[in-house]
């Protein structure tokens, strides 16, 4: 193509992304959440007018550290999600900036509504804060595992949709919400996730930044699952010398439609990946995108019209088909599209994650059950019971 | 917890005199013919509402609140929350009265390109101050300022307009616990209780009484008045005004449809306005006087 760039394919100096990138023993790991604490602090240092709400989940929402720095600023809500997104928007008209904290399936789940005419119609400058979001809750399950809130926060006017892919970024995330009038959804993941951007990495809500150079397909990614999308992509260099582009997509809205059609153009196959449902998500922004500007084959990777499920962590990101090889089986899968070769009508990464769940489902039950005691209507003694050794 | 002080005083004491009641009774009664004009006009919205609510609305404008039409984002302004957003005419109503905007506006309620939309909004009407609507948000959004007030110390009060239908909702109990776990006595809530709701009376569709102790039990002062006289209104913001310790409900007895023979207590003229002609017309002239009932006008 003509405008092809020349740059060599790898991972983008200029991202200024950790060094051991692919080094597990050296890479740290820390929740997503903890980069909205530390980013709550510091705002609240820098505006005394920043104030933090919270329904009932301090710790866990991480605004506990802004509770200890700034007690006077901190308001406690209860269980009242509905209410803290209203009392919020009040707050914000006598000139406060309030955060919001609690699940993501609560709020903006449970009080959409309210944000939508409290806060997103009356254009308050109220900041969501969305913790627990995507399936990596694990073992609280599909109540708590909150995969639509890209989906009812992105077609909000006046809402800003922000994802930070590690602590480091949600902190800047969390920062820059603070210093943006108007409202914005911060998105934050329980589990600890690799930290692989540093503080010089780039990050400007509505632009999105390349990670990794490559001219076969684009990867577009959002979340801490961003990483699993850079391992794909090393693995597809290394074993196959496919070299993947690979973009950071940390703000949801607004869209950097500009990047999208650019990769598009430049790459002529893209892949999404996210912690999501797939519908009204990224892969529906981008298809959005593509599909108005310059259609090529697409495929995504994210929740596929489904619930998530109990389970620990990993073996549900496995099991719904989250991590890099299920990321690689749908490069390939775009890339035959691109090269014009037919392809299954289900996606292999979409069969096999349904293959890997049911065998992993079947492994951890029996695993389970065969340690049932006598008491309960097995053969194992009652002091093998867990709580008994 | 906000620190329990408020700013510098800047009201005036609410004492009625009769003279002065004299003008707002007189005020009231044309700004509920301006009101059944302007919803004839629009041909659809909200009639029982606002008639029953016009004299708290002119009490409100013309003699409570501290506020300057002219500078409708004056940060000591006393915050009127309206959060049944429906009955917003009689807001409009007032607030035109009151110089916030010029009166031929009225002509443009609810058309396409008018500052007053069906339902308020805050970012197209400058002295609206939420946009509200979907029931049971504005107390939340007042007690958020009230809180936010205290904070601050700031000397303005909040007065949040609600009806007696949106106590259904959750959300307002949830910020009724709020308010009163925080003291938040600079916030004052008016229900309209005019005991009707879309589907029928409030006591059939889902009884709230017995009321007064349902926000007792919530920590609330609680204060009963007469909604369609002026004075007993007055008394209740000035008993609210007074306790210092707990937010006041002000349960104000309305008649919806106030006004208007045909509408009066009937749930069916909730959500619609007169016909143009024979109802349109004998709205109007037993509005004059409120078929005989309002004693300033015979004087």
């Amino acid at each position: 193509m003509a405008h092809m760039q020349k740059i060599k394919p790898g991972i983008n100096r200029e991202a200024w992304l950790v060094r051991h990138l692919f080094d597990e023993a050296k890479l740290k790991a820390l929740p997503t959440r903890n980069g909205y604490g530390d980013g709550l602090v510091e705002a609240g240092k820098l505006n005394k007018n920043i104030i933090v709400l919270c329904a009932d989940l301090t710790e866990s929402t991480r605004s506990l550290a802004f509770k200890e720095v700034y007690p006077d600023r901190f308001v406690q809500l209860g269980v009242s999600e509905q209410s803290m997104a209203s009392i919020a928007a009040g707050m914000s008209l006598a000139e406060k900036i309030p955060f919001i904290s609690s699940y993501a399936a609560f709020s903006p789940g449970r009080n959409w509504e309210q944000i939508r005419t409290t806060i997103a119609l009356q254009n308050s400058n109220v900041k969501i804060a969305g913790a627990h979001a995507g399936v990596s809750v694990g073992p609280d399950g599909a109540t708590h595992q909150m995969i639509e809130d890209i989906a009812i926060m992105r077609v909000m006017p006046n809402m800003r949709v922000l994802i930070g892919c590690d602590a480091v970024e949600a902190k800047k995330a969390t920062l820059a919400a603070a210093s943006l009038a108007g409202p914005c959804y911060l998105r934050f993941a329980r589990e600890k996730s690799p930290v692989f951007t540093t503080l010089k990495t780039p990050f400007k809500v509505g632009r999105a930044e390349t990670y990794r150079f490559g001219n076969d397909l684009t990867i577009i990614a959002t979340g801490p699952i961003l990483y699993e999308a850079l391992l794909a992509a090393q693995m597809l260099s290394q074993e196959h010398g496919i070299e993947c582009r690979v973009i950071n997509m940390h703000t949801i809205k607004p869209f950097d439609t500009k990047i999208v059609v650019k990769a598009a153009k430049e790459t002529g196959a893209v892949v999404t990946v996210e912690e999501a449902q797939v519908a009204g998500g990224l892969g529906g922004a981008v298809a959005e995108t593509l599909a108005l500007n310059n259609p090529v084959p697409m495929e995504c990777v994210g929740i596929q019209d489904r619930f998530g499920e109990s389970g620990n962590p990993t073996e549900v990101q496995e099991g719904l088909g989250l991590t890099a090889p299920f990321i690689a089986l749908a490069a390939d899968r775009v890339l035959q599209r691109k090269q014009g070769r037919g392809v299954p009508p289900i996606p292999a990464h979409v069969t096999a994650a349904k293959e890997l769940l049911e065998m992993m489902q079947q492994k951890v039950m029996k695993e389970a059950l065969s340690r049932t005691p006598k008491k309960w209507g097995g053969k194992k003694s009652n002091n093998s019971l867990k709580s008994r050794t | 917890m906000p620190n329990l002080t408020m700013g510098p005083k800047v009201r005036k004491p609410l004492h009625l005199h009769d003279d002065t009641l004299k003008e707002l009774e007189n005020k009231a009664s044309s700004i509920r013919e301006d009101l059944i004009d302007m919803l004839v006009e629009a041909g659809s919205g909200h009639s029982a509402g606002p008639l029953g609510m016009a004299d708290i609305f002119t009490a409100l404008y013309f003699h409570v609140l501290v506020h300057d039409p002219a500078r409708p984002q004056w940060k000591d302004r006393d915050r009127l929350i309206l959060s049944n957003g429906h009955i917003c005419p009689i807001r409009y109503v007032a607030m035109a009265h009151a110089g916030y905007f010029p009166k031929e506006e009225l002509m443009t309620l609810r058309k396409l390109g008018s500052r007053l939309q069906g339902h308020p909004e805050r970012e197209k009407l400058p002295g609206v101050e939420t946009t509200s609507g979907p029931l049971g948000s504005g107390s939340s959004q007042a007690v958020g300022l009230a809180y936010a007030a205290l904070l601050d110390r700031s000397p303005w009060r909040v007065y949040c307009a609600m009806s007696d239908g949106e106590l259904d909702a959750g959300q307002t109990w949830e910020a009724l616990l709020f308010a009163g776990r925080n003291h938040l006595y600079n916030c004052t809530f008016i229900i309209d209780r005019n005991n009707i709701q879309i589907d029928g009376t409030t006591e059939e569709i889902m009884p709230l009484e017995p009321l007064v102790q349902k926000f007792e039990a919530f920590n609330l002062n609680v204060v009963r008045c007469a909604g369609n006289s002026i004075r007993d209104f007055v008394n209740a913001v000035e008993r609210a005004h007074g306790v210092r310790e707990k937010p006041t409900v002000i349960i104000a007895d309305t008649i919806p449809g106030y006004g208007i023979d045909y509408m009066e207590y009937d749930f069916s003229w909730h959500g619609k306005p007169p016909n143009p002609g024979k109802e349109s017309e004998t709205a109007i002239r037993e509005l004059r006087t409120l078929a005989g009932r309002i004693v300033s006008e015979h004087e």
